[in-house]
């Protein structure tokens, strides 16, 4: 990808804390999106990916948690630095976010319209904030957009009154309403089923191409990851352990955590179900020495526990933070 | 045989090594919630409030200087004393020291606090649970109807009635206001235990062939644990109001003794001149209440914080 | 192999409320609409679907949650539901459960022991029971200190793991298997389900596994039936079900799934887009109850519901493409 990144992470750290100490929770995250990509975030739970989407948006709960480090850029400012004010209007006009669950978070109490309108209501277009009419036309547009039949009795309807699916792409509609340039999901098929789920990421991957709206799709499921990204990032506790684009990633996985996931996904040719990988997650309160995964890792060796890798580059935009991939310290897999 | 004995060993250092490890988490639990709980200062006041009245009600007659003025005293040479070194709340108009009275006074406030909700708990969580567990069945509906009867009379003059009928004391008084306590836990363990039922760890032990019994005290009520004993303490606080107020208006704590609502009582016509005979007992019934509120507050943010 | 659990047009159906103030006509959710299967002895069959299917209604019915409305399940021959109220005492000795949320199916305030005991204490009241819950997380690989332990204290992995070992106590014949690693990640799953298949070698048990995950059920199920709003549409042996099915649900179904590989990609039938929403189970349409997402549509799928028709080999499907000859 050429140009000026949209966004980009550096160095991230958070902490947060609880009884015991401090939980380490993301230990130097490195992240890029580029305009118009759709970027993959592959990791299990508890790996750190949700707050780190979290961070970006400033929503983490902050007496636990600490922002102990890092930046974060969006078209070049500091978001971690941003006074209220410039923080608001990064918040729905640059970056917009929809959530796992679509029936926690539409409030069940108002209308879907209601809903749409307070979102609409403090959007800037060009700086200019929208009138009455001007607003319940932009919310009509933007459920049909998401291929929702009938958007005038929606507009009308209680989140009770719509099935998930349809539920999921009211989220979508107020989340691309406001025409972010950026757009967060978070496991936006999860809780759906999967014919559903399949309708969903079709028209999230539409919308992206007419708007070049970037993606950042949050998930652990690597099967969605592979129909619907351009670019992947794994993460392990903690640590963006692998990044590439999605056809070399699953082509070529090189971390052995990116490894152990593949082998774990049972196959549709059958042939029986992996192991997966041995081990918990580490505890975030002393987490393992130098590389986290190294408890688990079936070629660990003695530099693993000593140091963290750095990200190696073994191809073109193809990184690796593992020691295996260290012209003096391993060999190539 | 020596199959058998091997297996027996293994059970018998299991056992020993597993109380061990129980005992070991056990502590770790009750410092991490001790961590959750002070993470707010006012829920430790709180406690430490609830703490001093308990142990200088407890230890009455060794703490305060004059124990014998909480019985039949009377010193006019020293009545109607301002607040001074040597008695720290001043005199009563027979010579009573204030100080010690209140000490004394606080004995019938948890006095009262525990007979309203030994009396009260047990009937109203037993009610809730079965309510709960049996929702839409007859059981259900006759216990909330009665339950709402209850709820419909104003407690005040409920109490108020009952104790005019019967002779005014303690005792009376408190039984008077259990009467029309007991809906609030009943309704309290209604909401859960309608809930509860419908959890996935109610349904294995069901299907499972539990017995109700078994379901209703076993896996039901250890989850309802804590909101009763949040409104517990929250209750003390407003038990021990209701009974002084009862004292005040001469149902209650029977004068001579030193309840603190009686005593505000009989200090109210000596105001504004007397003022320290009346305004230190009230200040004692603020105190108490207070503590018990911050530090049911306190239990309250400890047991929500836990389920997260 | 003679069957053990068979389900004879089972039927529940629950009413939700009332369309008018007078209460004269109910709202009524069909839930399970006549659904007939067996499972054999000793072998794992897998139940897909997605939400509305009905298929969590066939495992509660089983499990004593759901009295049907209708239609009969059988153990080894004998009436789950014969007498009014419960299933008889060895009934629920015999068929386990294990739920999907392994978070919601433990009680909090229970620790492991806890957890273990109750089910030896109902059916074995005479066993030594430590013994025996040792014997049960030694069985499931849990470390015996794992006893003293909340839920809370355990991964989801290993609470699912508890969550076997409870079902296994009783020393079932059959074990219904609702979704058991839905809420667990993908490195995690792999260790649940050898473990259950090992346990089905191990013990004999059949098992009842449902789950939406496609590829999870191609390794894990010898026959499968997929269902939608409350009826069976096909029933296969797994290979067949994968590689030729029939039933256009069972196609769109399978043309959905993300998939890793190539080689998978190649194996999944042509791309059928799935069309509007699911229809909720209170309002199910006529005739066929997937004429209207259907690319097949014919107008005899409007009016009237198709007959399971068998096609040889223990396949059969429920469709008017394939006329009863």
């Amino acid at each position: 990808m050429t140009g000026q990144p949209l966004l980009e992470i550096k160095d991230l750290r958070v902490n947060y804390k609880v009884y015991g100490g401090l939980l380490e929770v993301i230990a130097g995250v490195n992240f890029v999106v580029y305009p118009g990509e759709r970027v993959g975030l592959v990791g299990e739970t508890g790996c750190g990916k949700t707050s780190t989407m979290k961070a970006i948006l400033r929503i983490l709960p902050m007496p636990p948690a600490q922002i102990a480090g890092g930046e974060i850029y969006f078209k070049g400012q500091d978001i971690l630095k941003m006074s209220h004010n410039q923080l608001y209007k990064v918040r729905g006009n640059g970056i917009s976010m929809i959530f796992q669950d679509p029936t926690a978070a539409l409030n069940p109490v108002f209308t879907v319209g209601q809903q749409m309108e307070a979102v609409l209501k403090n959007a800037l277009f060009d700086g200019k904030k929208l009138g009455k009419r001007q607003i319940k036309s932009d919310a009509l547009q933007a459920l049909k957009e998401v291929s929702l039949a009938d958007p005038e009795r929606l507009l009308k309807s209680y989140p009770v009154q719509l099935s998930g699916g349809m539920r999921q792409r009211v989220c979508i509609a107020m989340a691309l309403s406001t025409q972010p340039e950026m757009l967060i999901a978070d496991e936006p098929g999860t809780s759906l089923d999967v014919t559903i789920q399949d309708q969903v990421l079709r028209l999230l991957h539409n919308l992206v191409l007419e708007k070049n709206t970037s993606v950042i799709l949050i998930t652990h499921t690597l099967g969605v990851v592979r129909e619907t990204t351009d670019r992947v990032y794994v993460m392990y506790a903690g640590n963006m352990v692998e990044s590439a684009p999605t056809k070399q990633l699953f082509d070529r996985p090189s971390h052995p955590y990116t490894q152990g996931l593949m082998e774990a996904v049972p196959r549709l040719t059958g042939g029986g179900v992996a192991e997966g990988i041995p081990g918990r997650i580490p505890d975030y309160l002393s987490p393992p020495t130098g590389c986290r995964f190294h408890p688990r890792c079936p070629h660990v060796m003695d530099i693993c526990r000593q140091q963290k890798p750095p990200a190696y580059q073994i191809d073109d935009g193809h990184q690796v933070a593992c020691f295996l991939y260290d012209s003096k310290e391993g060999s190539r897999k | 045989m020596a199959e058998q004995a091997k297996t027996l060993d293994a059970t018998a250092i299991n056992l020993e090594t597993w109380k061990k490890l129980e005992r070991r988490s056990r502590r770790e639990n009750l410092g991490r919630s001790w961590y959750k709980f002070t993470r707010n200062p006012l829920s430790v006041v709180g406690l430490v409030t609830v703490g001093l009245i308990v142990f200088l009600a407890v230890f009455a007659p060794y703490v305060t200087p004059y124990p014998e003025h909480a019985g039949p005293f009377t010193d006019f040479a020293n009545a109607k004393q301002p607040p001074s070194l040597e008695y720290f709340f001043g005199t009563d108009t027979i010579g009573r020291d204030v100080f010690t009275r209140t000490i004394f006074g606080f004995r019938f406030s948890l006095t009262m606090g525990l007979i309203v909700l030994t009396l009260v708990v047990p009937p109203g969580v037993l009610l809730g649970l079965l309510a709960g567990y049996f929702h839409g069945t007859w059981i259900d509906t006759v216990v909330m109807r009665v339950t709402d009867i209850f709820l419909a009379v104003p407690p005040l003059i409920l109490a108020l009635a009952i104790a005019a009928m019967l002779k005014p004391n303690l005792l009376n008084s408190m039984m008077a206001v259990s009467l029309m306590w007991w809906p609030w836990y009943t309704r309290l363990v209604y909401g859960l235990a309608t809930q509860l039922r419908n959890e996935y760890f109610v349904k294995s032990a069901e299907t499972m062939g539990a017995s109700k019994s078994h379901i209703l005290f076993k896996e039901i009520l250890p989850n309802c644990v804590s909101p009763i004993f949040t409104k517990m303490s929250l209750d003390m606080g407003w038990v021990i109001l209701i009974g002084s107020s009862l004292s005040f208006v001469g149902l209650g704590v029977q004068p001579p003794k030193p309840g603190l609502g009686t005593m505000v009582a009989q200090g109210a016509r000596h105001l504004p001149d007397l003022w320290w005979i009346s305004v230190f007992p009230a200040l004692g019934i603020v105190v108490i209440v207070l503590g018990f509120n911050l530090l049911g507050d306190g239990l309250r943010d400890l047991f929500a914080a836990e389920e997260v | 192999m003679n069957p053990i659990l068979t389900y004879k047009a089972l039927k529940k159906y629950f009413t939700i409320g009332h369309k008018d103030l007078m209460k004269k006509e109910p709202i009524t959710v069909k839930a399970v609409d006549g659904v007939s299967f067996e499972v054999l002895e000793g072998e794992a069959f897998g139940l897909v679907g997605e939400s509305g299917s009905g298929k969590s209604t066939v495992a509660y019915a089983t499990i004593g949650m759901y009295r049907p409305t209708g239609g009969s399940i059988e153990f080894r021959g004998e009436n789950l539901y014969s007498q009014d109220g419960d299933r008889p005492q060895h009934i629920k000795k015999e068929i386990q459960i294990v739920f999907q949320d392994p978070g919601s199916s433990l009680n909090p305030r229970q620790n492991i022991k806890q957890i273990l005991e109750l089910p030896l204490r109902i059916h074995q009241p005479r066993a030594n029971r430590l013994e025996k819950i040792a014997e049960l997380l030694e069985m499931v690989e849990l470390p015996l200190g794992y006893m003293h332990k909340y839920p809370r204290a355990l991964s989801g992995g290993e609470k699912q793991i508890v969550a076997i070992a409870r079902a296994l106590a009783t020393d079932p014949s059959f074990i219904i298997l609702d979704e058991p690693t839905s809420a667990l990640d993908v490195s995690i799953q792999g260790k649940i389900i050898n473990l259950l298949i090992r346990l089905q070698r191990e013990f004999n048990l059949s098992y009842l596994f449902i789950t939406h995950d496609l590829s999870l059920m191609r390794n894990v199920a010898s026959r499968v039936a997929i269902m939608y709003l409350g009826k069976i549409c096909e029933v296969a042996e797994a290979g067949e079900f994968f590689q030729h099915p029939k039933h256009p649900y069972t196609q769109m179904l399978l043309s959905s799934i993300p998939v890793v590989s190539e080689e998978e990609e190649r194996l999944k039938p042509e791309k059928v887009v799935s069309r509007g929403e699911i229809p909720s189970p209170v309002n199910i349409p006529s005739g066929c109850s997937f004429h209207l997402r259907c690319p097949y549509k014919m107008d005899v799928c409007v009016n009237v519901d198709p007959e399971m028709i068998d096609l040889g080999d223990g396949h059969t499907v429920r469709c008017h493409l394939y006329p009863d000859d």
